[in-house]
């Protein structure tokens, strides 16, 4: 009763198509969660109060003239029914066009292209270094006595409770005022992206190396890893090419969370140390009712979140190829 | 180098101070089989792992003489250690599907060996692969090699995991329980595989639980219990005449040299009461035509049941036997009320209790939930560990509408029956034993005074001396409250033991359905005849006895088997 299948059909070759189903119905799925971020962005705008002509014209503080809040009403289509803007609205997104920022008379795509660059070097920069810190830490210390261990997860949980805001100020403080090995603000080269990497990097590391410390010392304790060690392979090579395979799958699902904790990390982070970027340009939109900006972010965001929850599901299936046979 | 001989010399391993090995010696010479045999916790698997230094962390492990082709092994630094391994000995563990990287394809595995003790090029390495895939028997080495162990039949696997361990050749090879969890038909060609290492001059160390592969490998055999060697000797005389008392009754708990009825343990606690009448009753449960189809990852339908008769009367013991995936477990799950079928019916007591789709309702069937039990393979995992004995059976009695105040009493009554000490109430299942365990799950079943219990593989996971004490236990409680059982297993031995009439299952289908006594004096269907051919025996009992393979499922790998189960369940 085993699948014929099997014996035909080129392991390899297999692996790879089924992989490309699966990226397909992600991709597929993907479109729909974006749709459903335009819609839902759109209308929680709208119930938003004060009148966006305001924004347009200046904000709160300003006081056109009714001739102009009309001439603005009608350039912005804001004069037509909710469902004839929100139609218009979705046709002119799947041209690529997000509008103009009220607030930076700019196209959004332009002030995106901008600054989003910036906030991407820092998401992945930090979960980078957020793995490495893990692997350093867990695959060397797992399974190592209580003492080590003990220790090593106590370390763990210390950083996961520190808050990126108090961090971002201790890294500042020490590193930047302190010692003056790194620039305290601006966005410009490799130095000015450590501290706030780190201020990211070092809370995720302390909670994606507990799941993973686990699940090292749950597989260290496998069969396949005895057999390993009668061929004769050593300790550090043992760990990394059998032990260490196993032992990432929780840690690279929680990843794919992570990426939405690191833009919502990223947007304060930008702020304390003054970086370029789209999460100081969203704070900045929300306070000045930039409708078109906050739509552009707001896109922007869940986008990289659902391709890189794509990419995370994707690297799961290629770390582990047994989950193909359950879902394919 | 030129005389590979092992010599042991009063082997001892300790954990903590407390020794788990104590004064273990022998000789094993190129060519030869020396066998480690006994239960659980006996020292077998850690002495076999301390003779390539892997005893564990904070084993001490000490001997007068350990060395192996005239160098001393316990002298040998890790770097030393690593250069033996894989290298001059090879090792082989029980279960490939665990015991081989899961997420790697065989052939890596093989190839790891060959890379770390820098055997010839990459081609040669791709080479030898293959080479050593085809010397085990296994088919179709290019594809094959390119699979995962998750890929491969049992017995495939398993060939491939001898294949890693005879990478380089080594002069020695430890196989750790080689065929247990294996079918009985695919045990007895991985047992050929072993005697064609032992006839190509290799010397070959076997550990395991299982006298009668014992009996079909080795020369010599040494006997453990709790560390310590209580007998030992040429293979022969060990199992012919055993001097020692442990040996006599690991022999003699063997199910299958005994008659139904006869006793495997020696005690007996109770006398039954009152002797219900055997012989045929009422007809309580029978199932007609059924099948069942589930649809498989690769997007095809398989039949995993297909036009399935069966037929329990009251009293009486209807044994279902058949190899993994012959749909045993799929007949259980059905006859339980769990599992709809696809087509047929099963009725209880003549009225309709399942049937394709929601032809009978839950509803319809919880009054009668009560005359129906279960017991399964791994009872720890049908257990809230957090509970104690008291409240698992507490609750039993709950859903079986007995009032709080009566319980207490009621629930000395069935630890008396399943003959548990009343002090045990109060443990949790994580703290007892495996037979306490499954005697918890027995005086849960019988806690709502069932008409039958459905038993799925229930002695599969125990030691022999465990598992005779349990089958004699149920033998008794069907004596005494007149109980039919619906028994499952693998195990030719235990049916043979425990039924009244065999189903035999392959492939989803009954190949044949006889009375116990005749289809093992005169099996019908050639199926039936090459499982009791594969089966292996023990020396000088003819070929009318039959000594099956016990304990397949070994206990560290329970949870592990009841998944793979499940999955073929469902």
């Amino acid at each position: 009763m085993k699948p014929t299948s099997l014996a035909v059909t080129d392991p390899r070759r297999e692996r790879w198509a089924a992989l490309g189903r699966r990226a397909a119905v992600r991709l597929g799925g993907g479109a729909l969660v974006l749709w459903a971020v335009a819609t839902l962005t759109f209308f929680a705008m709208r119930l938003m109060p004060g009148d966006p002509v305001l924004a347009i014209l200046g904000g709160p503080s300003s006081n056109p003239t009714p001739e102009a809040i009309e001439a603005a009403r009608i350039e912005y289509g804001l004069d037509k029914p909710v469902a004839v803007q929100y139609l218009l609205y979705l046709w002119r997104l799947l041209q690529g066009d997000l509008g103009v920022s009220y607030g930076q008379h700019l196209p959004v795509t332009r002030v995106l292209a901008e600054q989003g660059g910036a906030t991407l070097q820092l998401t992945f920069a930090a979960l980078l270094l957020a793995w490495l810190l893990v692997l350093l830490l867990t695959v060397v210390t797992a399974g190592r006595g209580r003492l080590v261990g003990g220790l090593a997860s106590l370390a763990e949980t210390f950083s996961a409770s520190l808050p990126h805001f108090w961090l971002g100020v201790v890294l500042l403080a020490v590193f930047a005022f302190g010692l003056r090995w790194f620039p305290p603000a601006g966005s410009d080269g490799l130095a000015s992206l450590v501290l706030p990497a780190f201020a990211l990097a070092i809370p995720l590391a302390g909670f994606i190396a507990q799941v993973t410390r686990e699940s090292l010392e749950l597989t260290l304790e496998q069969p396949f890893v005895l057999t390993a060690r009668t061929r004769g392979l050593s300790d550090l090579a043992v760990r990394f090419r059998h032990v260490l395979r196993h032992a990432l799958l929780p840690g690279v699902s929680l990843s794919g969370w992570a990426i939405g904790a690191l833009i919502s990390g990223a947007v304060v982070c930008e702020v304390i140390f003054s970086r370029k970027g789209v999460g100081r340009q969203l704070y900045q939109a929300v306070q000045t009712q930039d409708m078109p900006l906050v739509i552009g972010i707001s896109l922007v965001v869940a986008a990289s979140y659902v391709l890189a929850n794509i990419l995370v599901d994707l690297l799961y299936q290629w770390i582990d190829p047994r989950q193909q046979e359950v879902t394919a | 180098m030129s005389d590979k001989t092992l010599i042991v010399e009063a082997l001892q391993v300790a954990f903590a101070g407390v020794d788990v090995v104590r004064d273990l010696s022998f000789t094993l010479s190129p060519g030869r089989c020396v066998a480690l045999v006994g239960e659980s916790g006996s020292g077998k698997s850690v002495s076999a792992r301390s003779l390539v230094g892997l005893a564990g962390s904070g084993a001490q492990v000490s001997a007068r003489r350990l060395s192996f082709a005239g160098q001393d092994l316990l002298s040998l630094s890790e770097r030393q250690w690593r250069a033996v391994r894989g290298k001059d000995i090879g090792f082989v563990l029980q279960d490939a599907l665990v015991s081989l990287d899961p997420l790697r394809p065989v052939g890596k595995e093989i190839l790891e060996v060959l890379q770390t003790h820098g055997y010839g090029d990459r081609h040669s390495r791709s080479a030898r692969v293959h080479e050593l895939l085809e010397r085990v028997g296994v088919p179709d080495v290019a594809l094959r090699a390119r699979q995962r162990s998750g890929q491969l039949s049992g017995g495939l696997r398993q060939r491939a995991l001898i294949a890693s361990a005879l990478a380089l050749d080594p002069a020695l090879v430890i196989a750790d329980e080689p065929t247990t969890a294996l079918d009985a038909t695919v045990q007895a060609q991985i047992l050929a595989v072993f005697r064609e290492i032992k006839a190509r001059g290799a010397a070959l160390l076997i550990i395991s639980h299982d006298l009668a592969v014992v009996a079909q490998l080795a020369d010599e055999v040494v006997v453990l219990r709790h560390g310590e060697v209580v007998e030992q000797g040429p293979m022969q005389q060990v199992l012919r005449q055993p001097r020692h008392a442990y040996t006599q009754a690991l022999l003699a708990a063997v199910p299958s040299a005994h008659p139904r009825g006869q006793r495997l343990s020696p005690e007996r606690a109770v006398q039954p009461a009152i002797a219900a009448p055997r012989g045929p009753g009422e007809v309580l449960l029978a199932g007609r035509g059924l099948g069942k189809r589930y649809l498989g990852p690769d997007g095809l339908l398989r039949q995993v049941l297909e036009d399935v008769d069966f037929t329990l009367r009251a009293g009486q013991t209807l044994g279902i036997v058949g190899e993994s995936g012959s749909g045993k477990t799929t007949v259980a799950r059905i006859a339980l009320g769990l599992l709809a079928p696809d087509q047929g019916e099963v009725l209880y007591r003549g009225q309709p209790w399942n049937g394709p789709g929601d032809a009978v309702s839950e509803a319809r069937r919880r009054p009668l939930r009560g005359e129906i039990s279960v017991i399964y393979q791994d009872p720890l995992g049908s257990f809230d560990p957090r509970w104690s004995v008291a409240q698992i059976l507490d609750d039993a009695l709950h859903v079986a509408g007995l009032d709080a105040a009566a319980r207490p009493a009621r629930i000395a009554v069935l630890l008396e029956q399943v003959r548990l000490p009343a002090a045990l109430a109060q443990r949790r299942p994580l703290q007892l034993s495996g037979g306490q365990r499954q005697r918890v799950a027995i005086a849960r079943a019988i806690a709502s005074e069932p008409k039958l219990i459905i038993c799925d593989e229930p002695v599969s996971a125990l030691d022999v001396s465990v598992q005779a004490q349990v089958l004699d236990l149920l033998a008794d409680l069907q004596e005494q409250l007149g109980l039919a059982y619906l028994f499952i297993s693998h195990d030719l031995g235990v049916i043979r033991h425990v039924s009244d009439q065999v189903l035999v299952m392959r492939h989803g289908r009954v190949v044949e359905h006889a009375p116990v006594e005749q289809l093992f004096a005169h099996p019908a269907h050639e199926y039936t005849q090459r499982l009791l051919g594969a089966v292996p025996h023990l020396p000088g009992t003819g070929s009318e006895l039959v000594v099956p393979p016990l304990d397949l499922e070994h206990e560290a790998f329970d949870l592990f088997d009841e998944s793979r189960l499940w999955k073929i369940a469902i």
